[in-house]
């Protein structure tokens, strides 16, 4: 049975060492190695892989896999989301086995999964750039929004060749890259440069290269919040480095405390690591805080004070619920204050796949990268042209989500409808599951101000807590198995994302459609009160 | 006064360590060229459809059907759209969990692994579990996941041929490990010789290096050769006694254009040879849909198959892969129309059929173009391009280019595609990007100029190679191999 290990906070500092190497040109080839070994460790592997592969004179078996790899957690499609598999080819066979008729995924912010409809314009537009001969026959005036059509050729045109299956610039299509910066120039009031712009597989392959660059070796630190979305403590590990956490605030809706940073700051130092950057989700995954204005102006003094780099994963700023929080880009904070590309090194992440448009499978997002010298950017410009480009589709829809529909366009009342529609319901959503949560014994809820997700505390009582021992499993994990068996609701262990000791939490999403919603607040109603009927002390 | 957070200087040394010069120093001036207003022809990347080759007809309306699913829902779809296009596209659809919008699983869609298992029985005649077959966003980044999990630190080393396809040595680079070269060789055709291979192991491993994996690129790129039969066979052993991973790029596949040693997959050649190595020996096999006569670079899809690798570590690969949560889904639906394209009796059989059979023997006669373009001039010796997409000559540069390149601070091959690039707008990349003999410089170029425009592409280089020869050369004293 697959078993992805969900730990507890792990301490990341004893790894592997990665001691890099002063090397001349090009290919490192054998003979420029100098001769002394680095001693090889004898003991890297976690005393709860439960035994070792049996094939053990295989090259790549378990034992001799990259640490770093072994290391490396990632709960959102961890051990419940297997089960949930599991449950779920079972139901298709054993329909009256189970105290429920389906699953629902409320473990990964997968809109389209759970019937959210993509935003027709967008498609059109894609569709025709599929297949650019629909732009040479009559009939597709008849099938396509004028707009759509404007908008497909005015994209080819920036395509040489109109050639949408050839690889792209590396920092993807010229042209594309203009009208993101346009785009982040309407949003925020101030001129971006195309040539800031990295477009990417999804943000998180920008998250990644990032790390990449940053981290040498475990002395490298990232400082990240806690709870996070664990993309950060992955390809921190993936990469040999040391998160360096530092913890929202959960009675002050998952405030961000700048004395909590440079008390994290000092401890790191205290222990020997270098920290590099700070990495800031806003709004918050899974927490869902907008951070006011204030809070980002202190982010940002912090990190020029301390000359790290600031890491502004910001895919959910379309997604804002409540009236009194507004989404402010970092980069619009920092420059606000007068601050340039000589004063702060940021790097604004967005994606595709989150907003209201929920494009996850097409795999879209780039990175604005400012304030790094030419000889850095050559070097985030080289590590990009290894895999290439970003693929195509998901390059025009980036374009297309930063420069939609606007008034006036034949397409704008339908976009507009679609959008709004889809935010509404989630603001809805967002409200009647916070509720629902806050209603159960034990439970507090922050609300949801942004982002896709709850993230609410269960004060688990001690019987519980101890049964979750005897079964060898964290207790949020433990509720969670629980919940899962009883009503088919997948939610993710709060332990995924961390969280303050001795506290337990679980994520949720608010994206199962409307209709589903009161009787998923029926079952998890019935089942915690039964857990809690079960475990009360 | 400030710190500044990331200095070149404290960049990971990794990263500044790798080179992947296929879009390095020529691609960069020969971008800023194309700025100025030069003609530039781009020969520096397989990349088929910015030189004017066509996608595909079935697979692109598959795909904007999938892309706007609203389409089929209208009366008029039939008309525009052959009736097989508008199948197929509900049932990829049906496959999905929510439309292209949606990730997929992170392995990629289980109906589509099952369609590329079943292309990959009926090349081989050998089963295929899908459950060991991970779609990926593009073979780079499949062959990147492989070695990030195979390499520790330095001290591992990766056998990877020389010249090779640079994705692998800055893969190495950045992940930290050690490139093993095996040198391939140019007089016996680009040939492996398992004695190259032994040796390389045994140097490798007096110096204290941990030889972990042996990559073979079958066709070769950039050198286009076909391994024999028999050469897999001496390679599956090799790997066997020296307890190596095979890692398997065969992205070309479909590019064969000699029929004396047509594409046999290391897969097939390893089951062959029966037990004990077809249960021994691990494999993971790279396909693309960016090579072939597909050419969907900008689609980004690939995948890889693991053989022989154990459950525990198919396990760790797939959490890796559930990190960066799924590959594309217009790619993983692309990657399903490749393995399982339009059979006789389709209404899309025939235009398929005649398009691809278009591109490839296009492919065929500008390979023979190109190599015989190059060996018309006295100075290059080009080896038959059998497969793949390149051509990569072997030029023979005089003491006195030598000498000017040494002044101007490049390489040799450098300085010559530099002046090359300059003179004609030819962007290739130096032989030195792929790795190449000691005093031996070749330059690649890509067979995927149009077809019409060859004869003239050819001239040009001949004219500035002659004129080159003419200002650096003598008669006697150019380097000799």
């Amino acid at each position: 049975m697959r078993r992805f290990v969900i730990g507890q906070a792990k301490n990341l500092i004893d790894q592997t060492r990665r001691r890099p190497r002063p090397h001349n040109n090009n290919i490192r080839l054998l003979s420029l190695l100098a001769s002394d070994p680095i001693p090889v460790s004898s003991s890297r592997f976690f005393s709860d892989m439960t035994g070792s592969d049996s094939s053990s004179s295989l090259p790549v078996t378990l034992d001799s896999i990259n640490p770093n790899v072994l290391k490396c957690e990632y709960a959102v499609r961890g051990e419940i989301v297997n089960i949930a598999q599991k449950l779920q080819d079972d139901l298709k066979i054993n329909k009256d086995a189970y105290p429920f008729d389906e699953i629902i995924y409320c473990n990964i912010g997968n809109p389209q999964s759970l019937s959210q409809q993509p935003i027709t314009f967008f498609r059109e537009v894609l569709a025709l750039c599929s297949h650019t001969a629909l732009l040479d026959r009559d009939e597709t005036h008849a099938l396509f929004s004028a707009d759509s059509i404007a908008r497909a050729w005015k994209i080819l045109d920036q395509i040489p060749g109109k050639a949408t299956g050839a690889y792209s610039h590396s920092q993807g299509i010229k042209g594309l890259r203009d009208a993101i910066a346009a785009g982040i120039e309407a949003r925020d009031g101030l001129p971006a440069d195309p040539n800031d712009i990295f477009m990417t597989d999804g943000a998180s392959p920008g998250v990644h290269m990032m790390m990449q660059l940053l981290i040498s070796s475990e002395k490298d630190g990232i400082l990240c919040p806690i709870p996070q979305y664990p993309l950060y403590s992955a390809s921190i590990a993936l990469h040999g480095g040391s998160l360096v956490p530092y913890y929202l605030d959960e009675a002050s809706g998952w405030g961000l405390e700048i004395s909590e940073l440079k008390k994290q700051l000092e401890d790191a130092k205290s222990k020997g690591i270098t920290v590099r950057a700070l990495a800031v989700i806003n709004p918050g995954n899974p927490t869902g805080q907008v951070l006011s204005e204030e809070n980002q102006r202190d982010i940002v003094d912090f990190c020029k004070k301390e000359g790290l780099v600031l890491l502004a994963d910001e895919v959910y700023q379309e997604n804002v619920y409540v009236p009194d929080k507004k989404f402010h880009s970092f980069k619009k904070v920092a420059r606000s204050m007068g601050h340039g590309e000589k004063d702060i090194s940021l790097v604004s992440f967005q994606s595709i796949s989150k907003g209201y448009y929920g494009e996850c499978g097409k795999r879209g997002g780039y990175m604005e990268v400012t304030g790094f010298t030419s000889d850095v950017r050559e070097q985030i410009y080289k590590v990009a042209s290894v895999n290439l480009c970003s693929n195509i589709s998901g390059q025009i829809l980036a374009s297309l989500v930063m420069s939609p529909p606007k008034p006036g366009d034949e397409s704008y009342e339908s976009y507009i409808a679609e959008k709004e529609g889809i935010l509404s319901s989630m603001a809805r959503r967002a409200k009647t599951l916070e509720e629902a949560l806050n209603k159960l014994e034990g439970i507090t809820c922050n609300r949801a101000e942004g982002a896709m997700y709850l993230f609410p505390c269960i004060n688990l009582p001690q019987k519980a807590i101890a049964a979750a021992e005897a079964a060898k499993t964290a207790p949020d994990t433990f509720y969670c198995k629980r919940l899962l068996n009883a009503t088919g609701i997948v939610v993710v262990p709060g332990s995924g994302f961390r969280q303050v000791p001795g506290t337990w939490h679980f994520r949720c999403t608010i994206l199962p459609q409307e209709d589903k919603i009161p009787a998923i607040v029926n079952r998890l109603t019935e089942f915690h009160k039964s857990f809690m009927d079960e475990f009360r002390d | 006064m400030s710190l500044k957070a990331l200095d070149y200087e404290s960049l990971n040394e990794n990263v500044k360590n790798c080179q992947y010069a296929v879009r390095g120093e020529l691609y960069l001036r020969a971008s800023e060229l194309q700025k100025e207003g030069k003609k530039i022809i781009f020969t520096n990347v397989g990349n088929p459809h910015a030189l004017g080759q066509k996608p595909l007809t079935f697979p692109r309306q598959v795909v904007a059907l999938c892309q706007a699913p609203f389409l089929l829902d209208n009366p008029n779809v039939g008309m525009i759209f052959p009736a097989d296009a508008i199948a197929r596209a509900k049932h990829y659809l049906s496959l999905t969990s929510g439309g292209l919008g949606a990730y997929s699983d992170s392995r990629g869609l289980p109906g589509v692994r099952k369609e590329v298992a079943e292309f990959i029985q009926r090349r081989d005649g050998y089963p295929s579990d899908p459950e060991l077959i991970f779609l990926t966003d593009g073979a780079s980044k499949g062959v990147m996941q492989i070695l990030n999990c195979i390499i520790r630190n330095q001290k591992d080393g990766i056998l990877v041929p020389v010249p090779q396809y640079p994705l692998y040595s800055a893969t190495i680079s950045l992940l930290g490990g050690t490139l093993v070269p095996y040198y391939l060789e140019e007089t016996d055709n680009w040939g492996l010789d398992v004695n190259n291979l032994r040796q390389s192991v045994a140097q490798a491993r007096s110096q204290g290096i941990t030889v972990r994996a042996m990559v073979i690129i079958n066709p070769g790129n950039p050198t286009g050769q076909c391994l024999s039969e028999a050469n897999l066979r001496e390679i599956l052993k090799f790997c066997c006694d020296e307890r190596l991973v095979l890692l398997g790029d065969e992205v070309y596949q479909q590019n064969i254009y000699q029929d004396e040693r047509p594409f046999i997959s290391s897969k097939k050649v390893l089951m062959d040879m029966g037990a004990p190595l077809s249960k021994e020996v691990q494999l993971i096999s790279f396909h693309t849909v960016s090579k072939g006569y597909w050419g969907e670079c900008g689609q980004r899809g690939g995948y890889f198959e693991m053989t022989n690798i154990p459950p525990r570590t198919v396990e760790e690969i797939y959490k890796v892969a559930s990190i960066a949560l799924s590959p594309n889904v217009s790619a993983q639906i692309f990657m399903g129309l490749m393995v399982s394209p339009p059979k006789p009796g389709d209404i899309s059989y025939d235009q398929f059929v005649r398009e691809s059979k278009g591109i490839l023997e296009s492919l065929r006669r500008r390979a023979r173009i190109m190599t015989d373009g190059f060996n018309s001039c006295k100075n290059v010796v080009c080896n038959f391009t059998e497969g793949a997409m390149y051509s990569f000559p072997q030029i023979k540069l005089p003491p006195k280019a030598i000498q000017a390149a040494k002044q101007a601070g490049k390489v040799p091959d450098v300085f010559y595609c530099l002046k090359l690039l300059e003179a004609t707008g030819i962007s290739t990349v130096p032989g030195s990007g792929f790795g190449q003999k000691e005093g031996v410089f070749h330059l690649r170029t890509t067979i995927l100029p149009a077809e019409e425009e060859m004869p003239e592409i050819m001239e040009s280089f001949k004219k500035f190679n002659d004129e080159f020869m003419s200002q650096y050369g003598d008669n006697f004293g150019y380097s000799r191999m």
